[in-house]
């Protein structure tokens, strides 16, 4: 709503100061984006018409409008990159970016953005990228409704669908990623907002971040990403109403944490993955309203964890529920619904009378031996949970759900 | 030996000790299919039944009906026909029965609450495991003449398929944890029925679990048509080798 208002108050600008507008395309006398944007001064516009331009490193230093009509296509024919904003206030809206370059040695990008601020991003497409939008050293930018779909190759050849570096302040809004290395990577990116995005068949991760603290991340569906979801080294992170889906494989997660403190996950769904949560050297975090469903594992808490709180999730069909590696646990569980619970409740006050021990012993086994998956479900790993159970010796005591519900809360 | 079948058949029909098999899984699954939510967990009690009962029932069914059928199977020697087809006659009319009386009690409930490739591996899987146990049991009742025995011999089989395997398994990998085993253990399953049957639907159930390294091994093996191939190829191999080493032994009892 605010970029909407901030552009009608451009448009109301551009008629004040009287700024050009250039058309281009084939039945307009420019015919390419670069002598635009040389003729062009502050705040003037450039209406691309319908068309292919084969054009690359368009290099943009004052603020300026561009925008797309009839989806133009801007094909680098995989040489140098595309835009190259170096500026303030500039605008880029309905175009279609195809093959960037790719090189080991440069950050190449379909839209590349340095040193700026109050950049807009909307509605493009980018194909064939290596970075599809790489940002760097900026802030108040809004990249929003983009379509990025990447090649996919290995790891190392190719680049990551938004990349940002020590920004502040960002939107980044209803984008949908495929087939790139990280769908989106941050790194040194500090009170921004990150919504409703789809990021998905990564070759890394859906969404990669480290050092980025104060961020918000709502809304967004992260599925079948190579290695899941990976944040780490950051603080007071807020996610919600997020979808975590089918993260498969020996090293894949729906949700890693790695020295993440004082961070709230709320009311985020994590179905069918290999483990829903690991969190490693992560401290004071609340998780709650959060759905667990047919994952591996549901949690993984290494016993560097410390001060969790994990409490009104709902936790159905999971292979393990909690595995930890450690004999004490300074976490705390508590008013979660267990599928596996087997409790009673005798006042019907909807909290279970007894506690549930959400670590069992055949996680333990499967913690140090991950051989032993071969039993699983057998009759002797039956038993074996069955006499833990009843006599625990092994499980960490205090790793317990105190007020375990009898029926599944409705989030 | 259609007719011996027919009679055999006949008379295991009479015992409803069958009968009372079919409506007990019936019960049992249909009320915990029903009684689940949600369909995948009613599945995995099923499968513990498939695994546990259903082997039992076979075996201890199979040895109980060989040693009742004894003077009907002498009776049988006294007219014109080869020993080993009564002896195969006898085999297909109590796995046959069974067979059925599984189909009836298990199948059903699965085809009406849960359809789908883990329902038909899960039939497909008892189905097998039943046949292969019934094999077993003419295998303990053939060799060992007293009856007591012979059906501790059996319940001694079944105990050793369904818990002490598993539990040298588990001290074998826990003890050789250091060494990369998981192919060891790929063949250790083919030694034991019920682990293979096990590991079959298993890798139709509990994907996210079976993916992790250990898992991607199996998966690797199991899921492709190699590897159900394979599965099969080992049941079969289950019900063949006890049932000829048992009728080689029948041919040349002295009864």
């Amino acid at each position: 709503m605010k970029r909407t208002i901030t552009f009608i108050l451009y448009l109301l600008f551009i008629d004040i100061l009287s700024a050009t507008t250039f058309h281009i395309g084939t039945r307009y006398p420019i015919k390419s984006i670069k002598e635009a944007v040389r003729l062009s001064s502050g705040n003037d516009s450039i209406i691309i018409h319908k068309g292919t331009y084969r054009e690359n490193n368009i290099v943009i230093t004052h603020p300026i409008i561009v925008i797309g009509i009839g989806a133009p296509i801007i094909d680098g024919e995989n040489k140098y990159e595309l835009f190259i904003i170096s500026s303030k206030n500039v605008f880029i809206k309905g175009l279609h970016f195809k093959n960037s370059g790719c090189s080991a040695l440069n950050d190449y990008a379909s839209i590349k953005i340095i040193n700026s601020s109050n950049v807009s991003v909307i509605e493009n497409q980018i194909d064939n990228a290596y970075f599809a939008i790489h940002v760097s050293n900026s802030n108040f930018c809004t990249i929003k409704n983009n379509i990025i779909n990447g090649l996919r190759k290995q790891e190392q050849t190719t680049g990551n669908g938004i990349h940002l570096w020590k920004c502040s302040n960002f939107l980044i809004e209803g984008n949908a990623i495929t087939n790139h290395r990280d769908g989106i990577y941050f790194e040194f990116v500090t009170d921004s907002r990150i919504q409703k995005n789809s990021s998905e068949n990564n070759i890394r991760y859906g969404l990669h971040f480290m050092f980025s603290h104060n961020d918000e991340y709502y809304n967004n569906l992260f599925q079948n990403n190579g290695a899941g979801v990976a944040v780490m080294y950051s603080k007071n992170v807020m996610m919600k109403y997020n979808t975590f889906k089918y993260n498969w494989g020996a090293s894949s997660y729906g949700l890693l944490l790695k020295d993440i403190s004082d961070s709230y996950i709320s009311s985020n769904i994590f179905s069918k993955n290999t483990v829903g949560i690991y969190m490693e050297g992560s401290n004071r975090i609340n998780i709650n309203k959060s759905s667990f469903q047919e994952n591996g594992w549901a949690i993984k808490v290494q016993s560097n964890c410390d001060e969790n709180k994990f409490h009104d999730n709902n936790f159905y069909g999971n292979t393990f529920d909690v595995s930890t590696n450690g004999y004490s646990s300074p976490n705390k569980f508590y008013n979660n619904y267990w599928d596996k619970y087997e409790g009673y409740d005798m006042n019907k006050d909807g909290i279970g009378d007894v506690p549930y021990h959400p670590v069992s012993l055949y996680s333990r086994i499967i913690e140090n031996t991950p051989g032993t998956l071969f039993l699983l479900k057998s009759f002797v790993i039956l038993l074996l949970d069955t006499t833990e159970k009843s006599l625990p010796t092994l499980i960490p005591e205090n790793l317990k759900d105190t007020r375990p519900l009898i029926k599944p809360l409705v989030i | 030996m259609n007719k011996t079948v027919k009679y055999v058949l006949y008379d295991i029909f009479r015992s409803r000790i069958l009968i009372a098999y079919a409506c007990l899984l019936f019960l049992i699954s249909f009320s915990l299919m029903s009684f689940e939510e949600n369909p995948s967990k009613g599945l995995m009690s099923l499968l513990n039944i498939t695994l546990i009962v259903v082997p039992l029932i076979s075996i201890i069914f199979g040895t109980i009906h060989f040693y009742n059928s004894n003077e009907f199977i002498e009776l049988l020697l006294s007219q014109p026909f080869s020993r080993s087809s009564i002896f195969f006659s006898q085999y297909m009319s109590v796995s046959a029965s069974l067979s059925c009386a599984f189909i009836i009690g298990m199948g059903i409930p699965i085809i009406i609450f849960s359809p789908g490739t883990i329902g038909t591996t899960l039939i497909i899987t008892g189905l097998l495991l039943t046949m292969v146990f019934v094999s077993l049991a003419f295998l303990s009742s053939v060799f060992v003449r007293d009856k007591a025995m012979g059906i501790g011999f059996a319940l001694l089989l079944w105990f050793l398929f369904s818990l002490i395997y598993d539990g040298l398994i588990l001290m074998l990998i826990v003890s050789l944890s250091d060494y990369p085993i998981e192919k060891l253990t790929l063949i250790l399953a083919s030694f034991n029925p019920i682990d293979l049957g096990r590991i079959f639907v298993m890798l139709q159930m509990d994907v996210s679990a079976m993916m992790g390294y250990t898992g991607a091994v199996y998966k690797d093996f199991f899921g492709s048509s190699t590897g159900m191939i394979y599965t099969f190829l080992i049941m079969f191999l289950w019900i063949l080798w006890p049932l000829l080493l048992a009728n080689h032994r029948f041919n040349q009892k002295d009864l």
